[in-house]
């Protein structure tokens, strides 16, 4: 194996669903840099960061529901209207029956789940696919919404827009920084180190062959590198302005369900599900517990991306979450899920939701108008999943294979020569599958 | 039959593919009106020759040269082959589950007249073409709605709507039952009376042996030899010895069986169809296992017996009705598969790509998927526990292949079947139930399986064994039960068992004297 092989392979797990992902990681910091570039330094200057987070990550919090339906092998086309609903539903509660803001947030959650166990039971108990039931939903719930708010705008109270429009609190001496930001880069980076540190040691235990330590330093530099710099540029924004609570509220997501996705027993249920349902159904998964929960979780997080919504634009309208499923379903699919499921990352999403946020914001920056902005979103969407479906079908590997060929001082032989796919049955391609 | 010219010559066709050779210097040569077997192990290159031959890889993919009716030819697809009469008939068959058998055969070759599909003519064809392959069925009758054994037919019949001269069967009778598979034999040899040439592949070496004229043994890619069945007096050692390169000297791993008491048993045990309420797919089935026993199933296709095991693995097949299940003694109720799975259950399905493994998972996350709560602590699960299971079954089931971080999807299918053996064996179940566990997997990966079936019922378990191969039950088992028509019809055991009392049993009702 060429060392750029074996830094892909232990930088990304090396397993095929991961290359298009580690593709992602690069087209993420080539537009980053596109961007930085045009704009004369206005992309990565801390206030656009700033924005750009607060911005965007309740659709980001859409896509980690939405990566755990896609994985199962379903779709919800409902969650901008759920997400509508809830909100009007909270402000309401708020505004008119005087609900402290706490208590409100609960009751939100609380509609969500409800709302995801009246779609679950539709899809999981009697069996009407979910691209049917979250269709209903759309219109159901954004007719909610109307009907409730009498089609008008209801604005939230100022403890509650924290949630949405909120920063960490100045606190301590004058370092010229937020010192609350600071604390958490430097949290990350322990964090970061740890983790690796652990890794290395499981892998030993094992007996198995870690990575080799140029590999890890390597590694442990690039994301120390990039986590120092995200905080001094969070942390040195405009004075009242740090990492936003949003944001923060999107980290702790995007850690929990990533730990929930990879190591828990529920979590592999789901990827079993989406894989082969007859297969998990055979090896004792309860697979109508699994759809429902999975359809439940969905628009609970659907209720929280609507509350933090609201609460940054400060109050709830009949337009809000509009075409919102969308974006999720995008972030998604770009971030190397498959469409007939049991492929996909949190990560991934993540990932794939940030191409398409900085990509808006670095258009929105050069002044190109939204309808032109949609198109080229349009197309990035298309593409990404074109190249990568076209590549798979070159050979075995996707994007990055295609990358690191010229690279190659050495073609690796598979043990088990499998000339012709006989079992007709390749690897699931992304989105094409 | 030897002086016939030679219909078909490939010359040291070379075919790479990134990273593997798959082909290298193969040759062979097909006489005009013989069948013509191609045997090897899985991964030998059969397929891979068949595709090269075919065109679904196109001239100038592979080295080397095709001469075919005394002339070079160079194909650039599929429909090209097609149209010199080269037709190919894969494994999995390529028929549409909801259109009638006159669709089918024609699909893709519709008779036109003045642009539209001029169906009188197609039906007339459609009739003649069925005839001529001995199906016996209303040419409107929907794919979905015959068995497999009569849909190889209408492959067949598809193939001559396409004036075929060279007809190339992969794998023919691998999902056929001895009934359909004796019919298909039938009509090869009608064939050949007729002057179509024939190239078969396929793993059941007793049916070559009846029916090839001559064999090409192909081995990693290469040609090993040729063989004239007619002149040299071959048999099913003779062609093993060739594939695998070995002589083996017995099919089946020696094996002293220590049987203890009945320690599981079903009783009264009827199943309905689960979408047509009338038909029984179990009438009232009784069975026991001993600790320590391989009990084999034998029957028909569609006799009942992948129905019956399904419905005692916690009802995953039709609707239960009654019976009971007493396992050590007691009465126990197995309601869904985590049931079954916590009592000690286990089932491994006949078809593993469609329902036995996740095709997206790697090894280690297969082995541990039927209990993972086994290595989880609070549901989350201990990465380091489960490499060392999938490591562990590595070793000792000898699944080849370098890292178990490695897709299933990439192992042979006996390598696979290990990994679901192996995914089994890690519910550390007491009653183990193996559904046709060495079908598609060549010679000597079966003989692995044996071997582990055989430690498995020697640590004490049982093991049922259901195979359509009667010579597969006749070597492993120690007992065999027949079904015919989700009855019951006997017990036999394993000194008693040959293949015509078997044969009898699975073809009655009749039932026999309980042993």
């Amino acid at each position: 194996m060429s060392r750029f092989a074996e830094l892909r392979k232990h930088l990304f797990g090396g397993t095929t669903s991961n290359a298009r992902q580690f593709g992602m990681i690069f087209t993420l910091v080539g537009i980053v840099a596109l961007f930085e570039i045009l704009t004369n330094g206005l992309t990565l200057n801390s206030g656009n960061l700033i924005t750009l987070v607060s911005q965007y990550s309740y659709i980001l919090i859409l896509a980690i529901g939405m990566l755990m339906v896609i994985v199962a092998g379903h779709i919800d086309l409902s969650v901008g209207s759920v997400a509508a609903f809830v909100g009007i539903v909270v402000a309401k509660s708020m505004h008119t029956y005087h609900l402290p803001w706490p208590a409100a947030i609960l009751l939100g959650l609380v509609v969500g789940a409800l709302i995801g166990a009246w779609q679950g039971f539709w899809v999981a108990y009697v069996g009407v696919p979910a691209f049917i039931v979250t269709l209903a939903g759309m219109m159901l719930f954004r007719g909610g919404n109307q009907a409730i708010g009498n089609a008008e705008t209801i604005a939230v109270p100022q403890g509650f827009r924290n949630i949405g429009a909120g920063y960490l609190w100045e606190v301590g001496p004058d370092t010229g920084y937020n010192n609350l930001t600071l604390l958490l880069g430097l949290l990350a980076c322990a964090a970061v180190v740890v983790r690796e540190w652990r890794a290395r040691k499981t892998r030993q235990d094992l007996g198995a062959e870690p990575a080799p330590l140029w590999v890890s330093g390597l590694r442990l530099a690039i994301i120390l590198a990039v986590i120092v710099f995200a905080t001094l540029r969070f942390a040195g924004g405009r004075v009242g302005t740090s990492f936003p609570i949003s944001g923060i509220i999107l980290a702790v997501l995007v850690l929990i369900y990533s730990f929930i996705t990879r190591n828990t027993a529920g979590g592999r249920h789901i990827y079993a599900v989406g894989g082969n349902s007859r297969a998990a159904e055979l090896s004792g998964v309860k697979l109508r517990r699994v759809n429902f929960l999975v359809m439940v979780n969905m628009s609970a997080l659907a209720a929280l991306a609507g509350m933090i919504f609201i609460a940054r634009a400060s109050a709830s309208g009949p337009q809000d979450g509009l075409n919102w499923e969308l974006d999720a379903i995008s972030a998604v699919f770009i971030g190397g899920a498959a469409v007939s499921g049991g492929l996909g990352t949190i990560s991934g999403s993540i990932v794939g939701g940030l191409v398409m946020a900085v990509l808006n914001n670095g258009l929105q920056l050069l002044g190109v108008g939204s309808d032109q902005v949609q198109i080229i979103k349009g197309l990035v969407l298309l593409l990404a999943v074109a190249l990568d479906v076209y590549n798979k079908r070159q050979g075995r590997f996707s994007v990055i294979d295609s990358i690191m060929r010229p690279f190659r001082g050495s073609t690796p032989i598979p043990v088990t020569p499998t000339p012709t796919p006989t079992g007709t049955e390749p690897a699931k391609t992304p989105v094409a599958g | 039959m030897s002086e016939a010219p030679v219909l078909l010559e490939m010359r040291s066709i070379t075919k790479e593919f990134p990273g593997v050779k798959a082909l290298s210097d193969v040759n062979l040569a097909v006489r005009a009106g013989e069948i013509h077997a191609i045997c090897g192990e899985n991964g030998a290159g059969k397929s891979t020759l068949m595709k090269v031959l075919s065109g679904v890889y196109p001239y100038g993919s592979y080295a080397g040269e095709i001469v075919y009716q005394g002339q070079e030819v160079r194909f650039s697809d599929i429909r090209a082959s097609e149209r010199a009469g080269i037709v190919i008939i894969h494994q999995e068959l390529a028929l549409v589950p909801g259109m009638s058998i006159t669709e089918n055969i024609f699909l893709g070759n519709e008779p036109r007249r003045l642009g539209r599909i001029d169906w009188k003519s197609a039906n007339r064809k459609a009739a003649e073409l069925m005839k001529l392959v001995g199906l016996n069925e209303d040419p409107d009758t929907l794919i979905k709605d015959i068995g497999v054994g009569k849909q190889q037919l209408v492959e067949i019949a598809k193939a001559f709507a396409k004036d075929v001269k060279l007809l190339i069967l992969d794998e023919p009778t691998a999902a056929l039952n001895e009934n359909d598979s004796q019919h298909l034999l039938n009509l090869l040899r009608g064939f050949r009376e007729r002057g179509i040439t024939s190239i078969m592949i396929s793993h059941k070496l007793n049916e070559i042996e009846q029916i090839a004229d001559s064999i090409t043994i192909i081995r990693d890619g290469r040609t090993i030899e040729t063989l004239d069945v007619k002149g040299q007096g071959i048999n099913e050692d003779r062609i093993v010895r060739g594939m695998v390169g070995r002589e083996l000297s017995s099919r089946f791993p020696d094996h002293t069986p220590n049987i203890g008491e009945v320690f599981f048993e079903v009783s009264d045990w009827w199943v309905r169809h689960p979408v047509s309420a009338e038909r029984m797919v179990c009438k009232g089935s009784s069975f026991n296992v001993r600790r320590g026993e391989i009990v084999g199933f034998a029957g028909l296709m569609g006799a009942g017996r992948t129905e019956l095991a399904m419905s005692i693995f916690g009802r995953s097949y039709g609707t239960y009705l009654s019976g009971r299940i007493v396992k050590d003694g007691k009465e126990i109720e197995l309601k869904n598969v985590a049931d079954a799975i916590a009592h000690g259950l286990a089932y491994v399905s006949e078809d593993r790509k469609a329902v036995g493994l996740n095709l997206l998972d790697d090894i280690k996350t297969s082995v541990v998927a039927a209990k993972l709560s086994k290595i989880s602590k609070a549901g989350v699960v201990d990465k380091a526990k489960e490499y060392q299971a999938a490591e562990g079954y590595r070793t000792s089931l000898r699944i080849k292949t370098p890292t178990v971080d490695e897709g299933v999807v990439k192992l042979s299918g006996g390598n696979q079947q290990k990994v679901v053996l192996g995914k089994w064996m890690f519910t550390d179940p007491d009653l183990l139930i193996l559904d046709e566990p060495t079908r598609g997997i060549d010679v000597g990966a079966k003989y692995e399986i044996y071997g582990i079936i055989q430690r498995l019922a020697d640590q004490g378990k049982g093991v049922i064994v259901i195979s359509s191969e009667l010579p597969e039950l006749i070597g492993l088992c120690d007992r065999i039960y027949t079904v015919f028509e989700g009855t019951i019809t006997g017990s036999i055991e394993r000194r008693d068992a040959d293949p015509e009392t078997l044969m009898k049993l699975m073809t009655s009702t009749k039932k026999m004297q309980m042993s």
